[in-house]
């Protein structure tokens, strides 16, 4: 079915991916920036805003002189949340149009569908997503948030706030299962106790026999970390059935919108862990906001990824310049020093040497009943400490490897 | 007991109301009639969607449901009559054709409405038994699928046209030397098939995320009762949905939703395998 959507795509990928080229002043050839992001598909209400993001941001970059005097060219391809379609495009803009560096990727198993063709190359690679972390990999950059950003923080504070048993609904792929897996291990510590697992195939979403095995189960509340719009439809038919609990996940609210989406009061009690979300009020965030709704005045809410997509190109345009090579050893060189930083929406990020990860200011959030956002929680400044802990030191070595709290690097 | 009793019940009406509502439409399209319609999930999100935007702009949800379900029959009337019609002797064909035309359709949606619509929510209602709750709106379904079925079995068996119809799709040739208006008949049997497929979106969206692709998710249970069901709407669809509900609604409670599917699926091989002509072949020939 998928392969005959290849025309469809190719119409769109021309009509979207023509680059953001403004006037070449410069004598030198433009930068590169090869863009894989979903805006067809199941996903595409989630990768838009990241097209969005990363046009801005060639576009105020390419305004203000580029990157060492470079302008940026991005070549966006539409791989339709198909992850063979992932391989094939990645192919294309590595090996054909010879990007200088490739960003992108929604799901995680389209990342580590992309990785393994990455690694094979000398390009840089952007993720911009939060994720299940634990990718220990020289190639790849990540952007988003990781586990000991959320779940250390947010898991906590349910326990705290409403007890120690909680239920999980979880999608079925690497994401949904190694989520689950750091969930339970932080129960664990705590002395929680998981009361029910479920997960649940992709593009399901008939929710009748799950809300009643949570009611059976009598939770304290809800880890809802299902993924996309099918799925999402528990949100409506739980509070359609009175289900009532409160809810925790590391990618509603500021990832799925969630609250925008759904009629008040469905995302009643959500609560999430995030570094990125529109309600943000500082004067930095809402200078950030006013630029991208004047740019995109349609847009439904600036989620984390569509955020997260803008810094990339920040932090690639300050790597470049401190490294002044887009080389990635000479790129690295300058991650290595710990000095990576970018003045973001958020705050001053910086990218930890060890993992390849970026360090964020977190903020617990909740939504209410007319689904209003509000700050429980400032956690402020979190590093991504995890893989450096367990033995993940890219400074040193590249294991290629995602790691979870099962699978740990071997002693050597 | 009772709650658990009841509860077994709601499941399994919540399934088998599902599979109706999603294969009822194509039971007639491609059941009936023969056309390989994979447009069925976008005259679904047609459905939904015109429903949706009929209520943001006032006008109450069963009167938006059943104005959305006129909407996607006049418009499988079109579509018949422009597209569907050349192909009633090239099944494989009809398979591209309307392939084609959903993927322009999700497309065209995605570019003209957006990628997300906001939800118009489930109507209030919930009751409790025992320590469950309930939404009553899942209950009006099950309803409306029973409904669904009746009036199918009206139409098709005790009316003047129904009777011609059957004629026609059993034989089209002698039906025309009897004197029966068979391209009339065609439309509107394409009609009422895409009026049914709007229909089960229109209940089914104020329940989900309304995207350009949300059709997806009800194909392939459709295209598998209506296979597994065989050629004969009513002997088919109905005892094939029970079937498959049954299955789905017991695995689904025991062992979750992925062995629900797989289980679901697993069952459609077997009887695929050892009735090629679906459950209605074996009950038609009872019956005679």
């Amino acid at each position: 079915m998928n392969s005959g959507r290849i025309v469809g795509m190719a119409l769109l990928g021309a009509m979207l991916g023509i680059a953001a080229t403004g006037s070449t002043q410069a004598a030198e050839p433009p930068l590169k920036v090869g863009l894989l992001e979903d805006v067809s598909g199941d996903l595409a209400f989630m990768g838009m805003p990241k097209l969005h993001g990363s046009q801005l941001a060639v576009e105020e970059i390419n305004k203000s002189g580029g990157i060492l005097g470079r302008q940026i060219e991005l070549i966006h391809l539409d791989p339709q949340g198909d992850n063979a379609r992932y391989q094939e495009f990645g192919r294309r803009l590595l090996n054909r149009d010879k990007v200088d560096v490739l960003i992108g990727g929604i799901t995680s198993a389209s990342r580590e569908a992309l990785r393994p063709i990455v690694d094979r190359t000398t390009t840089p690679y952007f993720y911009t997503n939060q994720y299940e972390g634990g990718v220990c990999d020289a190639s790849m950059i990540s952007m988003g948030a990781v586990p000991e950003q959320q779940f250390s923080t947010l898991i906590p504070w349910m326990v705290q706030k409403f007890g120690k048993k909680v239920y999980v609904i979880a999608a079925d792929y690497n994401f949904g299962q190694i989520s689950a897996e750091w969930n339970r291990k932080i129960m664990k510590d705590l002395g929680g106790e998981v009361v029910g697992e479920e997960f649940i195939p992709l593009g399901v979403s008939q929710f009748a026999q799950t809300i009643q095995n949570i009611q059976k189960a009598k939770p304290d509340w809800l880890l809802t970390i299902n993924v996309g719009a099918a799925q999402d439809s528990f949100f409506e038919q739980a509070a359609a059935a009175n289900l009532n609990l409160p809810m925790g996940s590391s990618i509603k609210i500021m990832l799925g919108f969630e609250h925008k989406r759904f009629k008040p009061p469905a995302l009643n009690n959500m609560h999430a862990t995030a570094n990125w979300f529109e309600e943000i009020d500082t004067p930095e965030a809402n200078d950030f906001k006013k630029r991208w709704h004047a740019k995109f005045p349609d847009e439904l809410y600036i989620n984390d990824m569509g955020y997260n997509a803008y810094n990339a190109l920040y932090m690639y345009k300050a790597l470049v310049e401190k490294a002044k090579s887009t080389k990635l050893e000479d790129m690295r060189k300058v991650i290595a020093t710990g000095d990576a930083c970018i003045d973001a929406p958020e705050g001053k990020v910086c990218i930890d040497p060890k993992s390849q990860h970026t360090s964020h200011r977190m903020r617990l959030i909740s939504v209410g009943p007319k689904h209003e956002v509000t700050v429980e929680k400032d956690y402020g400044t979190i590093q991504p400490y995890w893989l450096g802990e367990i033995g993940c030191d890219l400074t040193k070595k590249n294991d290629k490897d995602q790691y979870t709290p099962s699978h740990l690097p071997s002693k050597s | 007991m009772s709650a658990e009793l009841f509860s077994v019940f709601y499941q399994f009406a919540d399934v088998f109301a599902f599979l109706i509502l999603s294969a009822a439409g194509l039971a007639i399209v491609f059941g009936m009639m023969g056309v390989i319609n994979m447009a069925h999930g976008e005259f679904i999100m047609c459905g939904a969607y015109v429903t949706v935007g009929l209520v943001n702009l006032g006008v109450p949800l069963p009167i938006a449901q059943i104005l959305a379900a006129l909407t996607a029959g006049i418009i499988g009337m079109i579509v018949e009559l422009l597209i569907v019609r050349r192909f009633y002797k090239r099944p494989l064909d009809s398979l591209l054709a309307t392939w084609g035309l959903s993927l322009i359709v999700t497309q065209s949606m995605l570019l003209i409405v957006g990628s997300a619509v906001r939800g118009i929510g489930t109507p209030e209602g919930s009751f409790a038994i025992g320590g469950y709750t309930f939404s009553t709106y899942r209950l009006v379904l099950f309803f409306c699928a029973v409904a669904v079925l009746a009036g199918l079995y009206i139409i098709f068996m005790k009316t003047r046209f129904g009777v011609i119809a059957r004629a026609t799709m059993q034989n089209a040739a002698m039906a025309k030397a009897l004197g029966a208006r068979t391209g009339r008949i065609y439309s509107i049997s394409f009609g009422i098939g895409t009026a049914l497929a709007g229909l089960c979106g229109a209940l089914y969206a104020p329940t989900m995320t309304l995207i350009p692709t949300m059709g997806a998710t009800f194909v392939v249970e459709s295209f598998v009762t209506v296979v597994i069901g065989g050629a004969n709407v009513l002997l088919g669809t109905a005892p094939a949905a029970v079937f498959l509900a049954m299955i789905r609604m017991a695995l689904n409670a025991s062992y979750g939703q992925i062995i629900g599917q797989i289980g679901m699926l697993f069952a459609v091989i077997l009887i695929i395998r050892v009735l090629p002509e679906g459950l209605s072949s074996v009950l038609v020939r009872r019956g005679r």
